[in-house]
């Protein structure tokens, strides 16, 4: 992949935004890779935990707006505990569903839940969730 | 030891024979577990956004609730352990925040109340000692895989009471209640959460891997203290056979009805019959 870069590609707005919500240093990160190698949705995942890292620093936050491992991301922060800089990557990939959530609504389709799983679903599942993928 | 209880939403309804199962057993080892006079749910997950007041107002009223009634909050659901646990950090070390929180939910709460899990207490107030000396029936020849999960382990500066890479309070109760914990690299990798609601298939496979590593070791049944974990496990075994030709299930048990069953507790109220893989079979093989 050719990417271009400059400082103000890099330092655009959609990176302020995720420095911003997230808290972190994204700076911090220099790629190890302990994240992705231990991350267990990985195998999901259409970009790895330390790819969606790398393309926030390089400012490449609009790449990453379609892709599926945004919503893989469970938040069971094995990557954050993991990580020998202490960045924690699940506040980014929550920024990043935040900044998608905030144009297009919510990632969940409320209709496609059968009235079995209303009854099923533990109740933590279901506000979790909805915490997660609704705005 | 008299100690404040939040059941949370997940015990109140879906997990209610784990609820109904801690209560027991905690009763019979001397916890006796009040539960706090008004409680509202914590809001399920911790919110990972910088300044994202709003959802740290509903963990905060439990908190304060709790406050109101002791010193110390205990809670059997794991994810309830983990945001007000979180939340009560948060509150103790950002004075300009916990000054709006408060503003806000018109309270005076500084985070005075401890927040302990329920397994962190049966370890170091009771005593899992104690805990072998009420054995009625010892969990004998059972080969259990202890499931820890995620909440009460990361992130480990702020929730841990335990290894979070090696985690042992679940393996040590159930060796206290005579069982055979077995190792096994998977017990505190991550199920998949709510994910079960968004993707079913990813937390399928994420199941599938943590069942067939505890069967490898020679488990026979899963225990966790995790009531999402314990759903994931159990529910996503329904269709394992379908994509993983020759799957044996397991039955998933929550700690706490171990516990009561070794304690020789009447199990009758324990939520078996929400159980999808039926732990009748090996509960009956092994004479309990």
């Amino acid at each position: 992949m050719r990417v271009r870069l400059s400082g103000q590609s890099v330092h655009n707005e959609l990176v302020r935004r995720v420095e911003e919500y997230s808290g972190q240093d994204l700076m911090a990160c220099y790629q190890c890779g302990k994240c992705a190698a231990g991350c267990p949705v990985a195998f999901a995942m259409d970009m790895l935990p330390s790819q969606v890292i790398r393309f926030v620093q390089l400012g490449l936050v609009d790449r990453l707006l379609d892709s599926k491992t945004i919503w893989l991301c469970a938040a069971c922060q094995t990557c954050y505990t993991r990580c020998p800089k202490g960045v924690d990557l699940s506040r980014i990939m929550e920024a990043l569903r935040e900044i998608v959530m905030f144009e297009k609504g919510s990632y969940i389709n409320y209709d496609a839940i059968s009235p079995r799983d209303v009854m099923e679903w533990p109740q933590q599942a279901f506000i979790g969730g909805f915490r997660k993928y609704a705005v | 030891m008299k100690v404040s209880y939040f059941p949370g939403c997940t015990l109140n309804t879906t997990g209610k024979g784990f609820d109904n199962a801690v209560r027991a057993a905690t009763a019979a080892v001397g916890l006796e577990l009040i539960e706090l006079a008004e409680w509202n749910c914590c809001g399920a997950t911790y919110p990972l956004i910088v300044d994202n007041m709003l959802e740290l107002a509903a963990p905060a009223h439990v908190l304060v609730a709790a406050r109101n009634q002791g010193s110390t909050v205990t809670t059997a659901c794991t994810t309830c352990y983990n945001v007000l646990k979180r939340t009560n950090k948060f509150i103790r070390e950002h004075p300009d925040e916990r000054e709006r929180l408060n503003a806000f939910i018109e309270a005076e709460y500084q985070g005075e109340v401890e927040v302990k899990d329920i397994l962190h207490l049966l370890r170091d107030e009771v005593g899992f000692a104690a805990v072998q000396e009420k054995v009625q029936r010892p969990l004998k020849d059972l080969k259990v895989a202890c499931y820890y999960g995620c909440m009460v382990l990361r992130p480990p500066a702020e929730v841990a009471y335990d290894d979070p890479d090696h985690p042992r309070s679940l393996d040590d109760l159930m060796t206290a209640l005579g069982a055979m914990p077995v190792d096994y690299p998977h017990k505190n990798e991550c199920c998949g959460a709510y994910l079960t609601v968004s993707a079913p298939e990813v937390t399928r496979e994420m199941v599938y891997t943590i069942l067939k590593s505890a069967q490898l070791a020679g488990a026979q049944a899963v225990v966790t203290n995790c009531p999402l974990c314990q759903f994931n496990l159990d529910k996503r075994q329904a269709e394992m056979a379908q994509f993983h030709a020759g799957f044996q299930s397991l039955p998933v048990f929550y700690f706490s009805q171990l516990m009561g069953l070794a304690l020789g507790l009447d199990a009758s109220e324990y939520g078996w019959e929400r159980h999808y893989i039926d732990v009748r079979p090996l509960l009956n093989s092994l004479g309990l």
